[in-house]
């Protein structure tokens, strides 16, 4: 029997059930609309029970919605569902896939219609990998199918607890993602139908791996600025918190291109629409630079964007971390970058607010904080149970109200990420990007360079911003050579090492082992004792080596003039600290 | 036949509740009174108890006043016949033409499939330096005027309408100066515009709830429109009295508000608005200029700063003039790669070496020495300031970009522009 329950109140996105059998917490419902003869199911989940009344969240339109309109519970908490053929995929925050919905209705989403997030008809090449006899537990590998240049692995469901005998598999060939793979049988003895499918409840972590480890390797993303001064591990947390228009979605699509990861997964909450077609019309064009197929092969798009329904805005980052976890299970590195986790928490200040809770600071729920902490918990480096590893790293951006961080977002991701890239107004307005700020951000995580060279520049830029400062009081005249130079260098480091062109091929994309050379040769540089009388020939001498830099950022790895302008920057550098 | 209520519970605000059975969520009620009839709108149901907010407000309504359901949500009329017809914000004539109440569309509806939208392609021309050089508005796009009130951004706005190749213009005035009205009527009428426009204006007179309901009855139509082919530019001044109606409701409901009174949706609300703008693959365009007045002029205002979070970019009018620095235009590099090859290195340029002027500038205003470079940049700046930005200026896109050329070659040398040599030998004007 299924178990019903009828609405007693309507508010905004939020319905109150009455209902007089067992429901559970999170689970999902569908409010039924019957219109015109036909009956339209909203998707709902439940976020409070008091007594016999459910609170439930509807991830619809609430508009025709009546007072004593059935609602059908499922049983399920909200899930995802996993299984080959999610590479490549858009979804929106419930996992419907939007082109084929977009193929079913049109040029406008149309509420109650859920498609399966997994081709029914798709067939995959299954190869067997364990046998009839092995002994296994949640997340081991029953065989694997190739999707992409992937070897994805068809895994015990991660549902299942205890131990399983595997009683048959299937022989090798072709199968759809509803047809039996395997049967296993538990301790007492019975048998458990196994496919490709499983669904996992998105707002709980897949943990069916052997351990977790330490994140220590850099995963790099071929921003300068990131891997040498403010670097993410694979299997980190980061965040971009920055001000409206200062380069946070840009950042983040240029690390979806390049960073050295598996599998990206794009969670686009509460964003801009727009920004999402630009991905998700040119990553099939552009090629991966690490494989050559293109970024759509390894890339996933969920897609809750700002005027799409607001309480999926939260299904929307755990159903895009739920998969990145998956993914993890198979032994892949993988990151999962979410624009914007403001909009996610603001979300939950609506509903908490139309639950009547006790506001917190700017009216954010008070679990605010925990809530974070546990969504950013779900990254990590684990070694699985055949002693590989993988990683999910999760890097996400913040939008706080007026641009200012001291805020309730800013401030709770800051407490659990392990880097932090503020993005400031005055550089963006100066056009330096990325806008990274180098004197406020910081990392714990390790660099593509040693620490000791990289905090040696950092106080050079530090010096030079403070030189700045005094300058625009006291003014050029009011300042000594020497400062004027530590400020020039400063000014140089930012202009040709933090600073990079997102519009020039080369200079766009720097892999670790060109910033490493490139570290080198400006290190040198900003070192250097410069014996310059007059602020002119300094200012001249600067200015001509940031522009032999930036003529060198642009010359392609392979290119004849490659090494000879690296040469021509060291020996400049050289012949004029030589006189000192 | 829909039963009539003859009591109502609570009155406060907008804002009335009544009890009343097999009431849908958001649908209309007609309530009439000694004041006179108004509509007014389902916004809360609870057990029997309904709450609604009454579009002319809750003054002048009696406990004994009569309710009577619709069993509809909001609609409009959509047709051709809305052109050079003017509407109050709950659709009812403004000017002396015939009411319109078949062909009707519910408003606010569901959003665009993402995966329907393409990259946006077309340069919308303005014939303002400001914008089509610097910072070029592209179809589709949304895009606010952040300016302090007193700025002249209704004039800026009416211009940018009638010189954009649209086929149909949308004015959605929000607490809308009468005299503010009537002269973006006269202004496109003058111009023979007022046959492709429709305006829906809510003057500051009006009740508040009509306010609110502007943007989306604008934007409804609009959509209609632009399904029929049509490239759409809707204008909406001013964002902010939106907004404020927003607040002023949310606190008669007793919501709690987030920041400075505003309520916690605001930005839901105002994107949910914003993002119709749209290039439909199959059909035609959406593309929306709004008005955003800063108070205080503070950009971190929650208004302007949800905005800012929102919209493709943002113009800031300041003493008359589109500032340089600050307006974006988010989609400019989709289209300003194809318009004439001197077009990004003269944005890049012009701009780098204003800013040279300002620094400059501000050493002046310190009584620091001034050197030969800065005598140059403050000859380029106070020509760049006087025949670029000024909003007299009303030239086409390739006569800027020879005027910027010309500007450059009367204040400094080729070498000190920074411009690759390849477009100097194209472009520099010679002697
Ligand atoms: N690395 C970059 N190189 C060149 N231009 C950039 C770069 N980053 C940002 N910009 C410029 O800044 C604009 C805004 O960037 P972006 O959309 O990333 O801002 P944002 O921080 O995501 O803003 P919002 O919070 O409003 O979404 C871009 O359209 C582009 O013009
Ligand atoms: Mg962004």
């Amino acid at each position: 029997m299924e178990t019903t329950g009828k609405i007693v109140g309507v508010n905004g996105n939020m319905i109150t059930v009455a209902f007089d059998a067992a429901v559970a917490q999170n689970e999902v419902g569908y409010a039924c609309l019957e219109q015109g003869g036909t009956t339209q199911r909203l998707m709902s989940e439940i976020v409070r029970i008091r007594g016999r009344l459910a609170d439930m969240q509807v991830f619809e339109d609430t508009r025709d919605v009546q007072i004593g309109d059935v609602v059908s519970f499922s049983g399920n908490l909200l899930s995802a569902e996993l299984g080959p053929g999610l590479l490549k995929q858009i979804y929106d925050g419930l996992q419907n896939p939007l082109p084929q919905l977009a193929a079913q209705c049109g040029f406008f989403l149309q509420r109650g219609t859920y498609l399966d997030a997994l081709d029914r008809d798709a067939q995959w090449m299954f190869t067997p990998a364990a046998k009839s006899g092995d002994r296994l537990t949640a997340g081991e590998t029953l065989g694997t199918v190739p999707e992409g240049i992937f070897q994805h692995r068809i895994m015990v469901p991660f549902a299942m607890s205890g131990v399983y005998t595997v009683k048959s598999l299937a022989p090798a060939g072709p199968y759809t993602v509803t047809q039996e793979v395997a049967v296993l049988a538990d301790a007492d003895g019975h048998d458990h139908s196994v496919t490709m499918l499983q669904r996992w409840p998105v707002k709980l972590p897949i943990t069916c791996f052997a351990e977790r480890l330490k994140p220590v390797d850099t995963m790099t993303t071929r921003i300068r600025s990131v891997d040498t001064f403010f670097p993410v591990a694979l299997g980190g947390t980061y965040c971009i918190p920055g001000p409206f228009g200062a380069g946070k979605t840009v950042l983040q699509q240029i690390t979806s291109r390049y960073a050295d990861v598996d599998i990206v997964v794009l969670a686009a909450c509460g964003e801009r629409a727009g920004e999402v077609v630009e991905t998700l019309r040119e990553f099939p064009k552009l090629p991966d630079p690490r494989t050559g197929k293109t970024l759509m092969d390894r890339t996933v798009i969920i897609c809750n964007t700002s005027s799409m329904p607001v309480a999926s805005r939260e299904a929307s980052v755990y159903t895009a971390v739920t998969i990145a976890s998956y993914y993890r299970q198979m032994g892949l590195n993988v990151l999962m970058l979410a624009d914007s986790t403001s909009r996610w928490a603001q979300a939950l200040r609506e509903l908490s607010g139309r639950l009547e809770e006790i506001p917190g600071e700017e009216a954010f729920p008070a679990y605010l904080e925990s809530l974070i902490a546990n969504f950013y918990e779900r990254a990590g480096l684990v070694r699985l149970k055949d002693g590989s590893t993988g990683s999910v790293t999760i890097g996400g951006t913040v939008s706080p109200a007026g641009g200012n961080f001291d805020e309730p977002v800013t401030q709770s991701t800051l407490k659990v990420v392990g880097a932090f890239h503020g993005l400031s107004r005055a550089r963006s307005d100066a056009r330096r990007f990325p806008a990274i700020d180098p004197l406020d951000s910081w990392s714990k995580y390790q660099s593509v360079i040693d620490k000791e060279r990289v905090e040696a520049l950092r106080s050079i830029l530090r010096r030079g911003n403070d030189v700045a400062q005094m300058m625009k009081v006291v003014g050029e005249e009011g300042t000594s050579i020497q400062d004027f130079i530590v400020y020039l260098k400063g000014e140089l480091l930012d202009a040709v090492y933090l600073q990079q062109n997102a519009f020039n091929d080369v200079d766009a994309a720097t892999p670790a082992k060109r910033q490493q050379e490139m570290f080198g040769v400006i290190e040198k540089a900003m070192l250097a004792d410069y014996p310059f009388a007059k602020k002119d020939t300094a200012r001249k001498f600067f200015q001509n080596m940031a522009q032999a830099f930036i003529d060198w950022n642009q010359t392609p790895a392979d290119a004849p003039e490659y090494a000879s302008r690296r040469d021509a920057i060291m020996q400049t550098t050289e012949e004029a600290s030589r006189h000192a | 036949m829909h039963k009539v209520y003859h009591t109502i519970d609570n009155l406060s605000g907008s804002i009335i509740t009544l009890r009343a059975e097999g009431v849908k969520y958001r649908e209309l009620a007609q309530v009439t009174s000694r004041a006179g009839t108004s509509l007014a709108q389902v916004i809360k149901l609870s057990g029997d108890t309904v709450t609604l907010q009454v579009f002319a407000g809750a003054r002048g309504i009696a406990t004994d006043g009569k309710v009577r359901f619709l069993g509809h949500p909001m609609r409009v009329h959509f047709s051709d016949s809305l052109l050079g017809r003017a509407f109050t914000g709950s659709g009812s004539p403004r000017d002396k033409g015939p009411v319109l109440t078949d062909n009707l569309i519910e408003i606010g509806t569901p959003s665009v499939n993402p995966a329907k939208r393409i990259i946006p392609r077309n340069m919308v021309r303005t014939n303002i330096p400001m914008i089509d050089v610097f910072n070029s508005l592209v179809e589709s796009q949304k895009l606010p005027v952040f300016a302090r009130a007193g700025e002249p951004y209704n004039p800026l706005l009416a211009r940018i309408a009638l010189q954009a190749e649209v086929d149909i213009i949308i004015l959605g005035g929000m607490g809308l100066k009468y005299d503010d009205y009537l002269s973006f009527r006269d202004t496109l009428d003058e111009s023979g515009a007022l046959s492709r426009t429709v305006m829906f204006v809510h003057t500051a007179s009006d009740p508040i709830v009509e306010c609110m309901l502007v943007p989306d009855i604008a934007l409804s139509t609009a959509e209609q429109f632009a399904l029929q082919g049509k490239k759409v530019l809707v204008l909406l001044t001013d964002m902010t009295s939106f907004a404020d109606a927003l607040k002023e409701i949310a606190i008669t409901m007793e919501q709690i508000p987030s920041n400075r009174g505003y309520p916690g949706d605001l930005y839901s609300q105002l994107a949910s608005r914003y993002e119709k703008a749209v290039d439909f693959d199959t059909a035609g365009s959406i593309t929306i200029l709004a008005v955003t007045t800063m108070p205080g002029d503070d950009v971190t205002h929650p208004v302007p700063d949800n905005t800012g979070y929102i919209t493709e970019g943002q113009f800031y009018l300041r003493n008359g003039r589109i500032e340089p620095f600050g307006s974006l235009s988010r989609l400019k590099q989709h289209v300003n790669k194809d318009t004439r090859e001197d077009h990004r290195t003269i944005m890049d340029a012009m701009i780098k070496l204003y800013s040279a002027f300002k620094e400059t500038q501000e050493k002046q205003s310190m009584g620091f020495r001034m050197t030969d470079w800065d005598e140059k940049l403050l000859k380029y700046g106070m020509r760049f300031e006087r025949e670029m930005m000024d909003l007299s200026v009303n030239i086409p896109l390739e006569k800027a970009l020879d005027l910027g050329w010309q500007i450059l070659a009367d204040c400094f040398n080729p070498d000190e522009t920074g411009i690759p040599s390849k477009l100097i030998n194209t472009f520099w004007p010679k002697k």
